[in-house]
């Protein structure tokens, strides 16, 4: 994007129309990137190969379509430039008036009606949806996709321990998840371990191998632990494919037993969860049940990650995002305090892991390749790296956007029956990615909470807030 | 010279190779306990890298650097006295009690200036919230150890003149404030010897003046013996004990502030000398 020029504030209170010469900038603007428009649809659109009869291709031109972007993307960028423009003149008039951004107002604002919203939705979802629905079996989709953001909310936040407090960048924070899984996958078939028993164990076992894993990757900073920890992923994956007399290679382990309540199993029958509390039978009930599980996991999550953050760990956590140097000036073992953070963060992986080999019934290691790490990681920086709400909504965002791309039937309408929005996700995905990156570089939410006050708490601006090193 | 009777700090023939450079070449000097010592020199003299092999951020190449404490003070080896040299770098903090403050501020700009005096007292604070698992759980004992260190961090900033800003962002505060923070924040480790890398740089005379009366009481009400590499000669002259100066790595001069005020060989290294007098005094550098 070439830079605009500024222009002189216009003394605020008065409505005259904008100067010439932002017009005239505009239109300027405007044209050069149809120009660029049209220069890359020359090779990509203005053609189209079609089959003649006689087997033969045939270059169809589709001078329409190439003028149509051309039109549009001059319209959008003379909007973005004429806004932009308003903006700047906007915020040069509230500086001369001495009046700050309203920013951390708005922000706090959005956090405290925010979160109770959110909870609340969160726990009455399943009644909310099968009212929409019509019954409890009709809301089987929309339960499902509950427990999906859930889990990678629970993920998120997991990770942003990791990446958002402690500032290391972890490419492969799937590999807990797998380990997470692998475990009450291999536990409950192999020795017939409850899922209450390996809940637990797969936690910890996914810390382990987070200081197995951190201890001699954790000296490294920055794009270099990056690498690192990806390739320790893939390793992991790797692994799993391979050692096939352990983990049964690509074939996966099925028929994982599925989740009790408590020991008490959802079946049909005498001693099933149905007839013990006088419930006619639905196989709903284990999926309500699991959706509940996982929101008390992620709240689990949420709640330790609190409540460390204002303890000296996770001061020291923060702290070594802010700068390594002068936390080692004061004492602090820098090479423990990563690893806290990072088999922490590794510890409710595993939970999630272990979560989702109960709900799958089924794991296998083609689910935990670098996409799934690559999703949860921008769930963290769009949500803004170190905020519980904004990884929240992120999450939801990230995992339920795609899915409501299923659900626009109205662009039927428009581009034609073939049309089929969910083809062009990735095109969105990357799409909002870019416009996020360009409206809220530091996330959704990008303030950042005190972990205590003297007298009052104030938000921190994300601007004096940094991402770490390493 | 009460460096030399009772020393909290001794440097013996110190020695810092960078490749083919040699930063610091056979350096010995000692600190005075409850002495304010300035180290001082042209620029590159070496005087940062006598400062980062003191601090554990490098190891040096050659020689000694021994920290006493007082008899009957914490415990450290036998007989109180530590090789910083040996100690890994968070160790000389934490066991040793060497603080230091930066060149370059190295504040936690994002967080509250309360919060970067509470992370200044981490391993007291550590071992109180029982490695995080009495913490965790709010057990009394963790609270009350955390009430102290408010206490403390409140005491320092009422110092520094800082208690009405506890809860802005350090990233946020001017200057000279940030000098100061940086300070106390060393001195919330509880130190035995503070090391200062030019804390005078970019203040004006009034913030100079205070940062004078701040190292005083430094030295004075919490007996911690003050090493300081410093450029401003009104901050050194005024308030040193003893004086080292250092040019091209090695050791020229070292002495009360009035015998380095009249020394000739730092009077030609700081200001070079007129030509007719090279060889003079070049012999005398010599000698």
């Amino acid at each position: 994007m070439t830079s605009i020029p500024t222009f002189p504030a216009r003394p605020a209170g008065t409505n005259q129309p904008a100067p010439p010469p932002l017009l005239l900038h505009a239109l300027r603007e405007s044209a050069l990137a149809a120009l660029v428009m049209l220069g890359l649809s020359i090779p990509i659109l203005l053609f189209r190969t079609d089959q003649s009869a006689g087997q033969q291709l045939m270059l169809t031109p589709r001078i329409g379509l190439v003028a149509t972007m051309c039109a549009i993307i001059f319209a959008v960028r003379f909007v973005v430039c004429l806004y932009v423009a308003r903006r700047q003149s906007q915020r040069a008039a509230r500086q001369a008036a001495g009046v700050s951004a309203p920013q951390s107002k708005l922000a706090h604002y959005v956090v405290s009606v925010g979160v109770p919203l959110f909870l609340g939705i969160a726990v009455t979802y399943p009644l909310i949806s099968s009212m929409l629905a019509g019954g409890l079996n009709g809301a089987r989709y929309w339960i499902d996709l509950g427990i999906l953001i859930l889990t990678y909310v629970m993920l998120g936040w997991g990770l942003n321990i990791v990446v958002g407090l402690a500032g290391l960048l972890d490419l492969g924070y799937v590999a807990f998840y797998a380990v997470g899984a692998y475990t009450y996958a291999l536990l409950s078939t192999t020795y017939g371990l409850s899922f209450w028993i390996c809940l637990p164990l797969a936690g910890v076992l996914a810390a382990f191998w987070g200081i197995l894993l951190g201890f001699p990757v954790l000296r490294l900073r920055g794009d270099y632990l990056a690498i690192v920890t990806l390739a320790f992923g893939e390793i992991i994956r790797l692994v799993l494919i391979n050692w096939v007399e352990l983990t049964n290679g690509g074939a996966g382990i099925s028929s994982i037993p599925r989740a009790t309540f408590f020991g008490v199993p959802f079946e049909r029958g005498e001693n099933g969860f149905a007839a013990m509390f006088g419930l006619q039978f639905s196989a709903m009930h284990r999926i309500v049940f699991l959706y509940y599980l996982i929101l008390v996991l992620a709240l689990i999550t949420n709640a330790v990650t609190m409540r460390l953050r204002r303890l000296p760990v996770g001061r020291a956590w923060e702290a070594l995002r802010e700068d390594e140097i002068a936390c080692r000036s004061l004492g602090i073992n820098t090479r423990n305090t990563k690893l806290t953070a990072f088999s922490i963060g590794a510890g409710f992986g595993g939970l999630a892991g272990a979560f989702f080999a109960v709900r799958q019934g089924f794991v296998s290691p083609e689910s935990f390749n670098f996409l799934e790490s690559a999703i949860i990681l921008s769930v963290v920086v769009l949500g803004g790296m170190g905020s519980q709400f904004g990884v929240a909504i992120a999450a939801v965002v990230m995992v339920g956007g795609p899915e409501m791309l299923r659900h626009l039937a109205f662009t039927k309408a428009i581009f034609g029956p073939e049309f089929d929005p969910n083809e062009y996700r990735l095109l969105i995905f990357g799409l909002a990615m870019v416009v996020m990156m360009v409206w809220r570089p530091r996330g959704l939410i990008s303030h950042r909470n005190p972990s205590i006050a003297l007298k009052e708490r104030k938000a921190i601006s994300g601007s004096l807030v940094k991402e770490g090193h390493g | 010279m009460r460096w030399e009777k009772d020393p909290i700090l001794h440097v013996e023939h110190l020695k810092m190779r960078f490749g083919g450079l040699v930063a610091v070449n056979d350096l010995s000097f000692k600190v005075g306990r409850g002495d304010i010592t300035a180290l001082i020199g042209p620029n590159g003299a070496g005087k940062t890298t006598v400062f980062n092999c003191i601090t554990g951020f490098y190891k040096p190449s050659e020689g000694m650097l021994t920290l006493r404490h007082k008899a009957g003070d914490r415990a450290g080896s036998d007989d109180g006295s530590f090789l910083l040299e040996r100690l890994p770098g968070h160790r000389i903090s934490q066991d040793a009690r060497v603080a230091r403050t930066f060149q370059n501020i190295r504040l936690f700009s994002g967080m509250t200036v309360l919060e970067n005096l509470l992370v200044a007292q981490h391993n007291t604070l550590m071992q109180a919230s029982g490695f995080t698992i009495a913490g965790l759980f709010g057990l009394p004992s963790f609270r009350a150890a955390e009430r102290e260190a408010v206490d403390k961090a409140r005491h320092w900033l009422e110092k520094i003149n800082l208690i009405e800003r506890a809860d802005d962002p350090a990233g946020d505060l001017p200057y000279g404030d940030q000098r100061r923070l940086e300070i106390a924040r060393a001195m919330c480790t509880d130190p035995v010897l503070l090391c200062l890398d030019e804390p005078a740089a970019g203040l004006n005379p009034r913030e100079s003046q205070e940062l004078n009366n701040l190292l005083l009481s430094v030295r004075n009400d919490h007996n911690t013996a003050v090493l300081l590499i410093e450029h401003d000669m009104s901050v050194v002259m005024q308030i040193s004990d003893h004086v080292i100066v250092l040019d091209y790595g090695t050791k020229i001069a070292d002495g009360t502030p009035e015998e380095i005020r009249n020394d000739q060989r730092v009077i030609a290294a700081y200001l070079g000398v007129d030509d007719d007098e090279v060889e003079e005094v070049e012999a005398e550098v010599r000698a």
